[in-house]
């Protein structure tokens, strides 16, 4: 994949910023690219799961974390760790008022602290090269919490966290950093781990920093299908825009079933895709808009775009060992050859939870009684 | 799906009698109502196949054979369960044919233990049977190619008095047909002896694959079988040995420059080094230029033996090619590499140790199968069958001598127990020194039967006829004719249309993976093949080994007839190009020159008009 970074290359090499203790070298910002998934600890679930992919050799939206030793370095610089932890102890997780109060100072407290000019350098000049990365100025990015608790087993911590989208310049990715921390103290946050009996200590957040896919079409994919759970085809869903429309459901999208094997495109549907989504420029918001009449019947995504994608599905699938449930976009930014990313990928769980796929015979069978009991069994016609 | 009643077909006006031309049993009756119910309940698609013309009155020799083979087979030999074997019918000429289901499920399954001891014996001994097959069959062909067709002395040889023969030319003559007639049928017992058990591994490895992939298109099932030796090809290979020799020796010029092999072998002779190369020629064509131009049914199919100018073309081909620079060479090695590839990943692929076995199992088995399935061909429809042709012409001749006929290529006008009539006919009239009633009568019926044929010729025959079943449980039927609910609906969905200039798209199987856009190029006879121009796309009633040559020069092929297992969808595999078979009617639908898109994944073909 052109866009995947060595790590050792000297450009995103991450010669500043970094913490010696005990003589190991703890980053405060690093690269996607950098991150594995053996990273959780120190860039959370999310950024860790994008290096690996990365670390696959798939092409995702490049960008870089501040780490949880960033994180803890800017709530210790100024001491409001301790201000915070002060704040919180003795707190009473069914008191709503008090704990949505004390949230409220909190967040508030932690917004308006600057980070350290050692901290802002590195996030800017991280920012500025993804800048130059990306052929962009001012490039547009997602600012995403990256839990180090989301997937411990049994802990909801998914979704409680918040992601900004279409971010531009150093300043509004530095506020918006401080908006994804502050999120680790809203009411419901900080009784959850009250309930669950987690110090505040061990709980920690990294945020990362990645750019917007301008996606001129975006979807889903399933590297087994999902109607019949055959694991030898990739199934790819697709519309205009964002993935949201696909994702929600609110269109019918088009689909492809591609063979895993060969990558042939064996079956094509091309569905009536009445709306899209995509950024509206004014408010900077991903929005629905209508689709032009004369593309509403026309293939969202081309042959080779598919044949790519169903390349990187496989790849993921054989990277994790397993069937995969897979978000992607195609960048209109950039040309054909780099611009298709993953987004996300998770295992696919409903096919892969069942024994057996539907239809297969009775296994074990000798090659002599699997054609006896199928000459008595016959074609049938219909 | 709706197909006219067998009954109701009508006769084409002025072919009124023309069932005589054939045994009485294939006839659909009216007079015998249990016959008729079972007629009219039953399902018979056309075998176009095997006979994509009108059958001639002759000819019907190897379906005769079949029948008898394939149904003795299933039924008496090795007891298929659910299927005894598989009837016949003629319709104006065309043969259609209908298995026959067990109904009982009682007597299916007292029919299974000795499937299971009978087919399981030939399983797991095959490949030791299959070497006694080998021999048997070289012995057969051994006997026709030395079998003497001898002419009638006005007097006998001397030897036979002072020997003490005591028999005359006249019996040996009528012997003689016997003994060919004979030699026919028992090759015909071996043709089958394997064929259907074969077939059922191959199928029921397709399926097997096909439930644990369900999206799986077929080809890539067969795909897993690809790349293994047969001498199928051998024929092909040849050609291509002789054309490097051509260019070794420096006589290349000769062979691409003559179109006719006449000239070819005066102007060969006349050259220092031609006599080599003929003298490899002369080794290659025996046996590997006793290959039929057709499926090797007809008698009108000639072999290369018959007609140099058909490999002469091939080879023509093959040289011009090396002049470029190609590699004339099929893509074994890579065939193979793919094939391992895909067998691998699919394998992988399967989640459960159980199913993972039974494929195993399955795969070997098909693989074991595969080299008789193909062989066969190439030993009964095309070797023997090639000499077995020369014979009947020689005992046409000595009757063309005798005035029974005016050429000798009205013999297969006649049904063989005719000719045997005829043969008596002339044989006793040369004994007693008159005239044979037959030069009378044969000449004129011969007459009559040739305007028959041609108003066959001119007729369509519906792709079947009668009831469709809800189940089909025989396998080669499925393989073989590539009949199943999809093909027989879309063959159906094209009769129903009045006007075929105004389809635009046809369906047949996907054969071979791939699309291509070229130019259609209809050819219905091998004689065809050497109008077809580089880079087109071949539409034809079906192929065979002898049309190997054709295959280098197009990019894509079409059928009227055939399932994956056809000829052209597996030499469309071996080179890697699309192929969309069973179409039931694209050599009518289509016409040269047209502009097609074949996609072989799909098995759609797209009409650009």
């Amino acid at each position: 994949m052109s866009t995947a970074v060595n790590m050792h290359d000297k450009r995103w090499g991450n010669k500043y910023g970094t913490v010696r203790s005990a003589g190991k070298v703890t980053p405060l910002v690093c690269w996607f690219e950098e991150c594995r998934k053996d990273s959780v600890p120190l860039v959370g679930g999310k950024c860790s799961s994008l290096g690996e992919l990365i670390s696959a050799g798939v092409r995702v939206p490049p960008g870089f974390a501040l780490t949880t030793e960033g994180y803890r370095r800017f709530m210790t610089d100024a001491g409001i760790d301790r201000e915070i932890q002060s704040m919180v102890s003795g707190l009473d997780a069914g008191d709503m008022e008090a704990l949505e109060n004390t949230s409220g100072a909190i967040r508030e407290m932690i917004e308006a602290h600057p980070f350290s000019a050692e901290i802002e350098d590195l996030v800017a000049e991280r920012y500025r090269k993804l800048a130059v990365r990306s052929c962009l100025p001012a490039v547009p990015v997602a600012v995403r919490s990256s839990a180090t608790a989301e997937d411990l087993p049994g802990a909801s911590f998914a979704g409680q966290q918040d992601t900004y989208l279409w971010v531009r310049g150093a300043d509004e990715v530095l506020h918006n950093m401080r908006r994804c921390i502050s999120s680790l103290y809203t009411g419901r946050a900080i009784a959850y781990r009250i309930n669950q009996g987690y110090a505040d200590e061990q709980v920690a957040i990294s945020v990362g920093v990645q750019k917007m896919a301008n996606s001129f079409t975006a979807g889903v994919m399933f590297t087994l299908h999902p109607g019949n759970g055959d694991r030898s085809v990739i199934v790819i869903d697709s519309n205009y825009g964002f993935g949201e429309s696909v994702v929600s459901g609110e269109v019918t999208p088009d689909n492809f079933v591609v063979n895993k094997i060969t990558m042939d495109i064996l079956e094509r549907t091309i569905s009536q895709k009445d709306i899209y989504y995509t950024v509206d420029q004014k408010t900077q918001v991903s929005r629905p808009i209508e689709v032009p009449f004369e593309r509403q019947k026309v293939q969202s995504l081309m042959d080779d775009e598919i044949t790519e994608l169903a390349k990187m599905g496989k790849l993921i699938e054989k990277h994790y060992g397993r069937p995969m449930d897979i978000e992607w976009a195609v960048d209109k930014d950039l040309p054909f050859g780099g611009n298709i990313f993953i987004l996300q990928a998770r295992p696919e769980t409903v096919w892969s939870q069942k024994q057996q796929p539907p239809g297969a015979a009775k296994g074990g069978a000798s090659a002599m009684d699997y054609i006896l009991a199928s000459m008595l069994e016959g074609k049938r016609l219909n | 799906m709706k197909f006219p009643k067998p009954h109701d077909v009508r006769t084409i006006p002025g072919t009124e009698g023309w069932e005589r031309m054939y045994p009485y049993q294939y006839q659909f009756v009216t007079d015998d109502p249990e016959r008729m119910t079972y007629e009219a309940q039953s399902f018979w698609f056309y075998d176009g196949l095997h006979y994509p013309e009108p059958i001639y009155p002759f000819d019907t020799i190897w379906d005769e054979a079949w029948y008898l083979g394939l149904s003795q087979y299933n039924n008496r030999i090795f007891q298929v369960p659910p299927v005894r074997g598989v009837d016949h019918r003629i319709i104006n000429g065309y043969v259609y044919i209908s298995p026959v289901p067990v109904t009982d499920p009682e007597e299916v399954g007292s029919r299974v233990p000795n499937f299971m001891e009978r087919a399981g014996y030939y399983y797991k001994n095959w490949n030791e049977l299959e070497a006694k097959w080998e021999l048997k069959m070289k012995g057969i062909i051994k006997q026709i190619e030395e079998l003497p067709i001898p002419s009638l002395p006005d007097l006998e040889d001397i030897s036979v008095v002072t020997e003490g023969i005591g028999e005359s030319k006249g019996f040996h003559l009528i012997k003689a047909y016997d003994d060919l007639i004979n030699l026919g049928i028992q090759c015909w017992q071996y043709h089958f002896e394997f064929l259907n058990l074969g077939y059922a591994a191959y199928v029921f490895f397709l399926d097997f694959v096909q439930k644990l992939f369900p999206s799986i298109p077929l080809q890539r099932v067969t795909q897993m079988i690809a790349g293994i030796d047969v001498i199928m090809y051998r024929s092909d290979d040849e050609l291509k040995k002789l054309a490097k020799k051509a260019i070794e020796l420096g006589v290349d010029l000769i062979l691409t420059n003559c179109g006719e092999w006449q000239d070819a072998e005066t102007a060969l002779k006349a050259h220092p080094k031609g006599r080599t190369w003929l003298d490899a020629l002369e080794e290659a064509r025996y046996p590997w230029f006793h290959v039929s131009t057709g499926t090797g049914w007809s008698h009108s199919d000639k072999s290369w033996n018959d007609d140099l100018n058909i490999p002469l073309s091939g080879i023509a081909t093959y040289i011009n090619q090396l002049r470029q620079g190609m590699d004339i060479e099929r893509p074994m090695e890579k065939v193979r590499a793919e094939r391992d590839r895909i067998t691998e990943e699919y394998r992988d692929l399967i989640t459960s140790d159980e199913d993972r076995k039974t494929f195993d199992e399955l795969l070997g088995t098909a693989k074991t199968v595969f080299p008789y399935v193909e062989n066969h061909l190439f030993y009964v429809e095309h070797w023997f069958h090639t000499v077995f042709w020369r014979k009947m012409r020689e005992v046409a001749a000595i009757m063309k001598e005798h005035g029974m006929f005016e050429d000798v290529e009205d013999v297969w006008y006649l049904r063989r127990d005719e000719i045997k009539q005829g043969l008596w006919d002339m044989v006793t009239a040369w004994a007693t020194g008159v005239k044979p009633r037959g030069t009378a009568v044969w000449p004129k019926e011969i007459a009559w039967r040739k305007g028959v044929m041609k108003k066959f010729q001119e007729w369509s025959p519906p792709p079947a006829v009668g009831i469709p079943p809800e189940v089909i449980r025989e396998p080669f039927t499925i393989v073989l004719w590539g009949v199943t609910n999809s093909s027989i609906s879309d063959w159906s969905e094209v009769q129903d249309i009045s006007d075929p200039d105004s389809i635009t798209t046809l369906k047949g199987f996907a054969g071979s993976p791939g699309v291509v856009e070229g130019k259609a190029r209809v050819c219905r006879s091998a004689d065809d093949i050497r109008l077809l121009q580089e880079g087109e796309i071949l539409v034809a009633p079906t192929t065979s080994p002898s049309w190997a040559p054709a295959f280098a020069r197009i990019k894509g092929a079409i059928t009227d007839v055939g399932g994956v297992m056809s000829h052209a969808a597996i030499v469309c595999r071996e080179y890697g190009m699309p192929a969309v078979v069973g179409t039931g009617h694209a050599t009518k639908i289509i016409r040269t020159g047209m502009m097609l898109r074949v996609d072989g994944a799909t098995g759609v073909v797209t009409i650009d008009r």
